[in-house]
C-alpha cells in the first residue's frame, strides 16, 4: 500500500463507518478524485458526503467548523498546504478557540498536502507546521509512514479537537509498505516513536524528514560505526516530550532535522525542551538542521540545496560525535 | 470594429503566444522543465486584447493563462524561456519559475499562486498613483487583473473589488470563464446565471464578451479600459471561452464534457478565418507570421539553454533586503 492509498483507504472506511464524516475540498469529487487522487472513487460511493468546494479556503474551513459544531466530523482537503494560509484566520482564531471559549469541541480535520517537490517553487512546497503549531487550540500531526497515514487520519477524525493533518506530497507515491489495518498495532495520536534504536545519538524528525534521518542512520551505522536512534515525532503539537527526553537520556546527543524553516516551529521547540528539561543528559549542544531561511526556490538545484538531506544529517552526526 | 492594424496586431500576438506555449509544453515533454507548464491555449484572444489595449504606465497582473496578454504588454520571449528553464539570467533568477514571473518596473506584477491575491495589489498600485498625484484626470493609467471562474470565489477577490469600487479606481477585472476550475465545472463553483451579474453587487460596470471572438474581445475590453481611463471607476469584463488544454501539462483534461467542447471554437482559428475571409490577411502572410514566431521562439529557447543555471553554492540565501537591522535607524 502506498502512503496516498492509506489516506484514501482511511477516508473510505471513515465514510462507510461513520455517517457524520464528510469531505470537502477543491476538485475532490468525480472521477478526478483530487489534485493528488486522495479521494478517488469516494464521491461515487458517497455522493452526499464528498463534495467539491469552490476555491474559497476561508469558507471551506468556516463551513467545516459549522458542520462540526452541528455534530458532523468534517475533513477539509486543501489542494496544497500553502493555500491553507488563506484559511489561517478560521483555523487559529476560530477552530482553535472554540473549546476554550465555550467548552464545546470542534472536531474538524484539515488535510494539508505539504512538503517540497523539485520545481514546485515558493507556493507549492511549504511545510506549514510552524504556522499552526503556535496556536494552543490546534493539534498538529505529520505522519511519516504508510501505517501512520492510515491510523493517524482515523485517530484525527476521532479526536474532538481540530487537527491539522500534514501529509507529505513526496511520500504520496514514493513510500510503500505492507501492513494489515485490522491487526497492526499503532501508537496513540500524540505519541512519538523510536523508528530505529541506537546508542550514540538521537535524530529527531517528522514527516518526510524521517526518511532522510533513517537513511542517514543506516549510513552512519554501515560506514562510520555510529549508532543513531531515530525518533519520529508524528505529532508536532503537542510534543511527546517524554519519548524525546527518554531517547536523549540514552544517547546524550541530539540532532533535530526539519524540512521547514529554522525560526520557530517544532525544531525550535524540541531544542528548547532539551535545553530546559534535558540539560543534564546532554554531552554536546543540540544541533538543529533546517531549511535555508528563504522562500523555497523553483530551480531543482537550488531546491535540493534548500533543505537538509541524508548527507547533511550524516555530516552533522559526524561533527556531533567528535564533540 | 477596431482598425485592421490592431486586429492584425492581436492576431500576431495570438500566434506568437500559441507558438511559445506549444514550445514550452514540448520542453516540458522533453524533460527540460521542472514542475508543470501552464498554457493559455484558447484564451489568447481575450488575454491578448487586454495587453494590446494597455499602454506604458499601466499595470497588469496576469495569471497562468495570460501568455498573450503578457507578450502584448511588453514581456520578452527571453523573460519567458529563461524563467521556464530556471536560468539565472531571467527576471526570477531560478528562484521562482514558470508563470510566476513579472517585471514590476515595466508594470507587470509577478503573481503569487494564491488566487485572488493579486487583485488587491493592483488596487494598491492604483491608489498609490492617485495619492502621489501621478494620475491625470480623464486619462488615467489603469490596472488590469486577470482571474478565472474559479478564482472569482476567493474571499481575497471579493474584498479587493469592493475596495476598488469604494475608491472608484481604474481597475479592470478580466474574468476568463473557461468553464472549469481545474477539474471542477462552473455548476459546482457559482450559482448566479452569469458571472457578470456580480459586477452590480460590487458597484462596478459589467461587460460580457465571447472570448472566442477576437474582434469582440478587442472591442469589449477596449471599451472597459477606455471607461476606466476616463474615470468611470472599476470595470468587470467576463469572457465566455474554453480552456483548450489541461490545467497544466500534467493534466489530460479527460473530465471536460463533450457537449461543452462542442460549444466553443478556437479563438486563433476563428480569427484567422475572419481575417482571411475579409481579405485583411492572406494565407502567405499568415504562414510568414507563423514562421517568424517559430524562429523567434526557437532563438529564445536556444539562448536561454546556453545560459547558466543558478549555483546553489553561490546562492545568497537571504530573504530580506535589509542586512544590518541592528544598526538600522531612520535618517
Ligand atoms: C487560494 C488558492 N486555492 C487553490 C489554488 C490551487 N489552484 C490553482 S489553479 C486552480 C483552478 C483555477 O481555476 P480558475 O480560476 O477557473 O482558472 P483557470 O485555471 O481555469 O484558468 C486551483 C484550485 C490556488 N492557486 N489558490
Ligand atoms: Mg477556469
Amino acid at each position: 500500500m502506498k502512503y496516498l492509498e492509506a489516506i484514501r483507504l482511511a477516508q473510505a472506511e471513515l465514510l462507510a463507518e461513520d455517517k457524520r464524516v464528510f469531505i470537502y475540498g477543491q476538485d475532490i469529487a468525480g472521477p478526478f478524485g483530487g489534485a493528488f487522487k486522495a479521494t478517488k472513487g469516494l464521491s461515487e460511493r458517497f455522493p452526499e458526503r464528498v463534495l467539491n468546494s469552490p476555491i474559497s479556503e476561508d469558507a471551506m474551513t468556516a463551513i467545516a467548523i459549522g458542520a462540526a459544531m452541528d455534530g458532523l466530523r468534517p475533513i477539509v482537503e486543501f489542494q496544497f498546504a500553502d493555500f491553507a494560509s488563506v484559511a489561517f484566520n478560521q483555523l487559529v482564531n476560530h477552530a482553535g478557540t472554540i473549546y476554550y471559549r465555550t467548552g464545546l469541541p470542534c472536531p474538524i480535520v484539515a488535510r494539508l498536502p505539504a512538503g517540497g517537490t523539485p520545481g514546485g517553487g515558493p507556493f507549492h512546497c511549504q511545510m506549514p507546521e510552524a504556522w499552526v503549531s503556535h496556536h494552543p487550540g490546534l493539534v498538529v500531526v505529520a505522519p511519516a509512514t504508510v501505517a501512520d497515514a492510515y491510523f493517524m487520519l482515523k485517530d484525527a477524525v476521532a479526536c474532538r479537537d481540530p487537527v491539522v493533518f500534514i501529509e507529505h506530497k513526496y511520500l504520496y507515491y514514493h513510500l510503500e509498505a505492507e501492513f494489515d489495518p485490522r491487526t497492526a498495532e499503532h501508537p496513540g495520536l500524540g505519541r512519538a516513536v523510536v523508528r530505529r534504536p541506537g546508542e550514540d545519538l538521537t535524530i529527531v524528525a517528522w514527516s518526510g524528514m524521517v526518511h532522510h534521518a533513517l537513511a542517514a542512520a543506516a549510513e552512519l551505522d554501515a560506514n562510520h560505526g555510529i549508532s543513531a536512534e531515530v525518533v519520529d515525532l508524528r505529532c508536532v503539537r503537542p510534543l511527546d516530550s517524554e519519548t524525546i527526553l527518554a531517547s536523549l537520556s540514552r544517547t546524550g546527543r541530539i540532532i533535530i532535522a526539519s524540512e521547514g524553516w529554522p525560526v520557530g516551529g517544532p525544531g525550535a521547540e524540541v531544542a528548547a525542551l532539551v535545553a530546559e528539561r534535558g540539560f543534564t543528559y546532554l554531552d554536546a549542544p543540540p544541533v538543529r538542521l533546517a531549511a535555508q531561511d528563504t522562500p523555497i526556490p523553483f530551480h531543482p538545484d537550488l531546491f535540493a540545496a534548500h533543505h537538509p538531506d541524508d548527507q547533511a544529517i550524516v555530516q552533522a552526526a559526524l561533527d556531533l560525535a567528535k564533540f | 470594429m477596431s482598425d485592421s492594424a490592431l486586429r492584425i496586431k492581436l492576431f500576431k500576438t495570438m500566434v506568437l503566444a500559441r507558438t511559445l506555449d506549444d514550445r514550452m509544453a514540448k520542453l516540458k515533454a522533453q524533460g527540460e522543465v521542472a514542475g508543470s507548464a501552464f498554457l493559455g491555449r484558447g484564451q489568447e484572444a481575450f488575454s491578448g486584447a487586454a495587453g494590446i489595449r494597455l499602454r506604458p504606465g499601466d499595470v497588469f497582473a496576469p495569471l497562468i493563462r495570460d501568455q498573450a496578454g503578457r507578450l502584448a504588454f511588453g514581456e520578452s520571449l527571453l523573460d519567458v524561456t529563461r524563467t521556464v528553464l530556471g536560468r539565472r539570467t531571467g527576471p526570477m533568477r531560478g528562484r521562482d519559475g514558470n508563470v510566476h514571473r513579472g517585471d514590476w518596473p515595466a508594470g507587470r506584477l509577478p503573481m503569487i499562486s494564491h488566487l485572488g491575491a493579486m487583485v488587491g495589489t493592483v488596487v494598491g498600485t492604483l491608489l498609490a498613483r492617485r495619492i502621489a498625484g501621478r494620475q491625470q484626470a480623464g486619462d488615467l493609467n489603469v490596472g488590469v487583473a486577470a482571474i478565472g471562474d474559479g478564482g472569482m470565489n476567493t474571499g481575497a477577490l471579493h474584498e479587493a473589488l469592493n475596495a476598488a469600487a469604494v475608491e472608484r479606481l481604474p481597475l479592470i477585472l478580466l474574468v476568463a470563464d473557461n468553464q472549469y476550475a481545474y477539474s471542477t465545472s462552473t455548476d459546482r463553483t457559482f450559482a448566479c446565471k452569469h458571472l457578470v451579474e456580480r459586477a452590480v453587487g460590487y458597484g462596478m460596470a459589467g461587460h460580457r464578451c465571447d472570448g472566442t471572438d477576437a474582434d469582440a474581445c478587442l472591442d469589449t475590453v477596449g471599451e472597459a479600459i477606455a471607461a476606466a481611463r476616463a474615470g468611470k471607476g472599476p470595470q468587470m469584463v467576463v469572457a465566455d471561452l474554453l480552456r483548450l488544454a489541461g490545467h497544466g501539462t500534467h493534466d489530460d483534461a479527460s473530465y471536460v464534457a463533450e457537449d461543452v467542447k462542442s460549444r466553443f471554437g478556437d479563438c486563433l482559428q476563428l480569427h484567422e478565418r475572419t481575417l482571411t475571409q475579409q481579405g485583411i490577411l492572406d494565407v502567405a502572410a499568415i504562414a510568414a507570421m507563423r514562421d517568424e514566431a517559430r524562429t523567434q521562439v526557437e532563438a529564445a529557447v536556444e539562448q536561454a539553454r546556453a545560459e547558466p543555471q543558478p549555483d546553489p553554492a553561490a546562492e545568497e540565501w537571504m530573504a530580506r533586503s535589509e542586512r544590518d537591522l541592528v544598526n538600522l535607524r531612520a535618517p
